[in-house]
């Protein structure tokens, strides 16, 4: 196992690597599906209050 | 042309086939990475030159991959939304660019921690290299000018003109290091003859090519769909200011009405 983490001797730069890459896919994701989120339940709302009128616009 | 694209430029149309593509490109995505991370970090071997420093390139790699292949896409998208007006065209090129930034990102970012090894430096001004710097920062001026007008369809119009105009570095970058002496390497996998790296290696690197595709296409539908929503929202908010039971009188509020 510690063979596997040293990388032979490289292991600051292959980690960095992947964890950078981790880093980068993984806040782009959690950003896009917040704001997703965030944004449905306001247009729920905001069709809610505005009553039945209107159709129903989710998919 | 113009009449079968535009059965696809209806929002709701987009949303009701994103909504059944979606699962399947997020289900893969989920299945590919685990797969690709074990080939890369585990089951393939050293290479007898760089020893374990080679395992950048199975993100390094397709990370340069997608951010071409972003920008490739969000230019044509911009190329559709310029000719045919298409707003779901405007949308996704919106959505490309920040993924192609974080590609671009990726892609420059394990170079440098590839290079520091395996060159001595972390950085050169040589024409890959370059170029691909120059390509994050169309994505970085793509993102920006969607919001430098207070009309967002001319945003949207500068947006897709950078877009096109910056289209000419992509095959720059791809032919680079043939025109000038560069200290990157030359295409390994696209070349004539086909690819130069041995099987055990090629694997890992397809298939974690494929995840990152997989990812691009999952998350490229959640921002597209979201910015829709959020379009709706506006819409709805306008005619509530309009003042609520008129009937609407802008087009985007009568295109929230279809919704």
């Amino acid at each position: 196992m510690s063979d596997f983490l040293a990388m032979g001797g490289y292991a600051t730069f292959v980690w960095w690597s992947y964890g950078l890459t981790a880093a980068v896919l993984i806040g782009l994701a959690v950003f896009a599906l917040r704001r997703a989120r965030a944004r449905r339940e306001e247009l729920d709302q905001l069709q809610a209050r505005l009553g039945p009128g209107r159709r129903e616009s989710r998919q | 042309m113009a009449s079968s694209l535009h059965r696809f430029a209806n929002p709701n149309r987009f949303m009701r086939l994103s909504g059944a593509v979606l699962p399947w490109a997020a289900v893969i995505t989920a299945i590919l990475f685990p797969i690709g991370l074990y080939l890369a970090l585990f089951a393939s071997p050293p290479d007898y030159q760089q020893g374990e420093t080679v395992r950048i390139m199975y993100v390094h790699v397709p990370a340069a991959w997608m951010a071409l292949f972003v920008y490739t896409t969000m230019a044509v998208a911009s190329a559709v939304a310029l000719i045919w007006r298409h707003p779901v065209a405007d949308i996704a090129a919106r959505a490309a660019s920040p993924l192609g930034a974080g590609f671009t990102f990726i892609a420059l970012a394990t170079g440098a921690l590839w290079g520091q090894p395996m060159w001595g430096t972390w950085w050169v001004w040589d024409a890959r290299l370059t170029s691909v710097l120059i390509l994050f920062f169309l994505y970085l001026g793509h993102m920006a000018l969607f919001d430098a007008f207070d009309d967002p369809t001319k945003g949207a119009r500068a947006a897709a003109i950078l877009a096109l105009v910056g289209a000419v570095n992509v095959p720059i970058i791809h032919y680079s290091v043939e025109w000038w002496n560069t200290l990157h390497q030359p295409a390994s996998i696209l070349r004539d003859g086909g690819p130069s790296i041995a099987a055990s290696m090629l694997w890992p690197l397809f298939i974690m090519a494929f995840a990152f595709k997989a990812y691009f296409v999952t998350f490229l539908l959640v921002r597209m769909r979201s910015d829709i929503t959020a379009a709706k929202l506006r819409a709805l908010r306008r005619t509530q200011v309009e003042g609520a039971g008129m009937s609407a009188a802008t087009p985007a509020a009568a295109e929230a009405d279809r919704a």
